[in-house]
């Protein structure tokens, strides 16, 4: 399958106003996020997914609840977009006891299990292999689950990434692997990083299923992740995708991005923003600037709320410090 | 003399040597085209350009591997991990590579390499971008590990690593990349292997290196005010390690707590317990104690993380412990 078979798929009002919704709110969350972070009440390493919204929340549109979804650190749309609140994301980012992670990850780890949102990891490439073992257990058990792993275009250069590639592909795992293409692996473009720069073709090698799709309006996104998500359900393989997107922000909160090309990040946000793209959908079908201005409404007052939560709650117990060392026999 | 920051110091060194030795060349993440994530290598490919200063994709494993088979070849590589905690991506390369080319080919080929980059925690990082890999690389014969922050020794130790024969281990610190120290002007070399002893004391020998080295000096004034003499010994080298000042030390103060990053159960500290009391038992009049990171992986929360970190204080303590007060 190349891009051009992906099926067509109907996407009604209520279901693009939901993903709207969720994306709106993720880019709210982050730039509360970023404003915490300029008065230091978040500190360490802070990556922004502002502008790749609608690859996470088009993905997760494309799942099952009880599929597990892995990333990297760039983790706070994931999170959100699979389920984990925003008080729970916000209040990890503040370090509190009442973070998703009861505050010891910061904003690179936190999971919930309940979701099936594994997290949240620190070294680049190193989560894929686990995305394909939870694949591999999928299989093992055979309770008919995808596992979703989402990379960066820097992490698909790492030997992690490559080895779990071949042996999802020799054991025919229910994995689809999302290579999010955002131009840049901290300052380094993708063309400095790769001979090829399509990361999809990775899969060719191995004989793996893939295709490059442009990620930027969340129904393409639905509809690509939709084709892999079915076709490693169907027991045929996993799926290796390049979803080419684009980050607004620096790599993190210290970057200033002084690398990007003149008026990249300009045309990016003014053609290819998932927001707008979004809205643009919601007035064709008939909805009127009031509906969308109460929607946005709503979303920030949620994210306040967030925010004002993860403010006022405690810091962790220095008494459980030693927690979470070793699990209980 | 010139006052200048830990980069600077570092950069200086490799600019140095680079200019009189055209075989030595910088590789690594970012080192290139964004002047480093650090801004060591600021300005280091205006002037070498970009066959010497040399970009990787995110690949520790494969671009660490490749260093080892330039140097193997007669070059000179030094080899930037963003920060120790990704050397972990390539710890085969390095073990079973770099430590035991030379051996293995019973002295055919070297391997003088060198691989230098961030090591221990900054800060708010959590627990994998937080560690302190001293030990790690120190357990292998066949590598030299040097741990360093003041601005002067990083830059006399680091060329000595990049003239060095064999594969070294170079490890900075993030937190003290901006620090100013007062650096000659003439040029120098400070040996591999050789600790100094940063501030005299008579009571304790407080040994450390890296950053923990000023955290020993915050100590060290808070003990004076209670009336106990404590000396600060750099080690500045882990291996090969300089026994013969260690025990010197031991000897001449009775006493000694060792204070490092890193945790407990067989790390640095370890070592120097078990050398100290095998060679001067009768010289000590206290065990030695040691001050290190808590037993536990290194949380975000800034309350957790401050508890975590061996302290000013956890030093006063342990110093006080062993001077019987
Ligand atoms: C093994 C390893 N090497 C280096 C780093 C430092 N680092 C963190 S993120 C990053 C860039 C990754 O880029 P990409 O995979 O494209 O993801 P993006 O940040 O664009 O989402 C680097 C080099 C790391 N965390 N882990
Ligand atoms: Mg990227």
């Amino acid at each position: 399958m190349a891009e051009a078979d992906v099926p067509a798929v109907e996407v009604g009002r209520e279901q693009l106003l939901e993903w709207y919704e969720k994306m709106a709110l993720i880019r709210r969350v982050e730039e509360l996020a970023a404003k915490a972070y300029t008065l230091r009440k978040i500190l360490g390493f802070c990556h922004l997914y502002i502008g790749q919204e609608a690859v996470a929340v088009g993905a997760v549109a494309a799942l099952n609840p009880d599929d597990q979804l892995i990333t990297a650190y760039r983790l706070h749309g994931h999170a959100i977009a699979k389920g984990i609140t925003p008080k729970a994301v916000l209040a990890e980012l503040f370090g509190k006891a009442t973070g998703a992670a009861h505050g010891v990850g910061g904003s690179m780890h936190m999971a919930s299990k309940a979701v099936e949102f594994w997290g949240g990891y620190g070294i680049v490439g190193a989560h894929v292999p686990l995305g394909a073992g939870a694949a591999f257990a999928n299989k093992y058990t055979g309770d008919g689950r995808v596992s979703m792993t989402f990379l960066g275009d820097g992490a698909a250069q790492q030997g992690a990434f490559y080895e779990a590639i071949c042996m999802a592909q020799l054991w025919r795992l229910p994995a689809v692997f999302v290579v999010e293409n955002n131009y840049y692996a901290m300052g380094t473009s993708v063309d400095r990083q790769s001979y090829l720069t399509d990361m999809s073709q990775r899969g060719a090698g191995v004989g793996m299923k893939h295709w490059q799709f442009e990620a930027f309006d969340v129904v393409d996104v639905y509809r690509n992740l939709k084709a892999a998500v079915d076709h490693a359900r169907s027991g045929e393989g996993p799926v290796l995708l390049e979803a080419v997107t684009y980050r607004y922000r620096g790599h993190s909160m210290s970057d200033p991005a002084k690398y990007r090309k003149d008026g990249e990040l300009e045309s990016h946000r003014k053609e290819h923003d998932g927001l707008k793209l979004a809205e643009m959908r919601l007035k064709e079908l008939g909805m009127t600037d009031d509906e969308l201005k109460a929607v946005v409404d709503r979303v920030k007052a949620e994210a306040q709320e967030a925010y004002d939560f993860a403010e006022q709650s405690p810091e962790p117990d220095p008494a459980k410090l030693y927690d979470y060392t070793y699990a209980e026999p | 003399m010139a006052e200048m920051q830990l980069r600077e110091a570092l950069r200086r060194a490799m600019t140095e040597e680079m200019r009189r030795d055209e075989r030595v060349f910088l590789m690594g993440e970012e080192v290139a085209y964004y002047d480093g994530a650090y801004k060591v290598s600021q300005g280091m490919l205006a002037e070498f350009g970009d066959r010497r200063i040399i970009d990787t994709p995110i690949a520790e494993n494969g671009f660490c591997g490749i260093g080892i088979g330039a140097a193997m070849a007669g070059l000179r590589p030094i080899i930037e991990l963003m920060t120790w905690n990704f050397s972990l991506v390539a710890f085969d390369q390095i073990i079973n590579s770099a430590a035991k080319v030379y051996n293995m080919t019973a002295g055919e080929f070297t391997c003088p390499i060198v691989f230098r980059g961030a090591n221990g925690a900054a800060e708010n990082l959590a627990s994998q971008h937080s560690q302190a890999l001293e030990s790690l690389y120190a357990h292998f014969p066949g590598l030299k590990v040097i741990s360093t922050s003041t601005p002067s020794d990083a830059y006399g130790l680091l060329k000595s690593a990049i003239r060095d024969p064999d594969p070294v281990i170079f490890m900075e610190s993030e937190l003290a990349y901006g620090l100013k120290g007062e650096v000659p002007d003439e040029e120098f070399l400070i040996p591999i292997g050789k600790g100094e002893i940063k501030r005299d004391g008579t009571d304790v020998t407080l040994v450390t290196w890296n950053k923990q080295v000023a955290t020993c000096h915050a100590a060290a004034d808070a003990l004076a005010k209670e009336g106990i003499s404590a000396r600060v010994l750099d080690l500045r080298t882990i291996r090969p390690l300089d026994e013969e000042l260690l025990f010197r030390c031991a000897l001449e103060t009775h006493r000694v707590v060792v204070v490092q990053e890193g945790f407990t159960f067989a790390g640095v500290g370890a070592e120097i317990a078990a050398r100290v009391q095998e060679a001067c038992f009768d010289a000590l009049d206290a065990p030695v104690l040691r001050v290190t990171n808590r037993d536990v992986n290194q949380p975000y929360a800034t309350n957790l993380e401050k508890l975590v970190m061996p302290s000013a204080q956890r030093v006063v303590e342990a110093a006080r412990a062993v001077c019987g007060r």
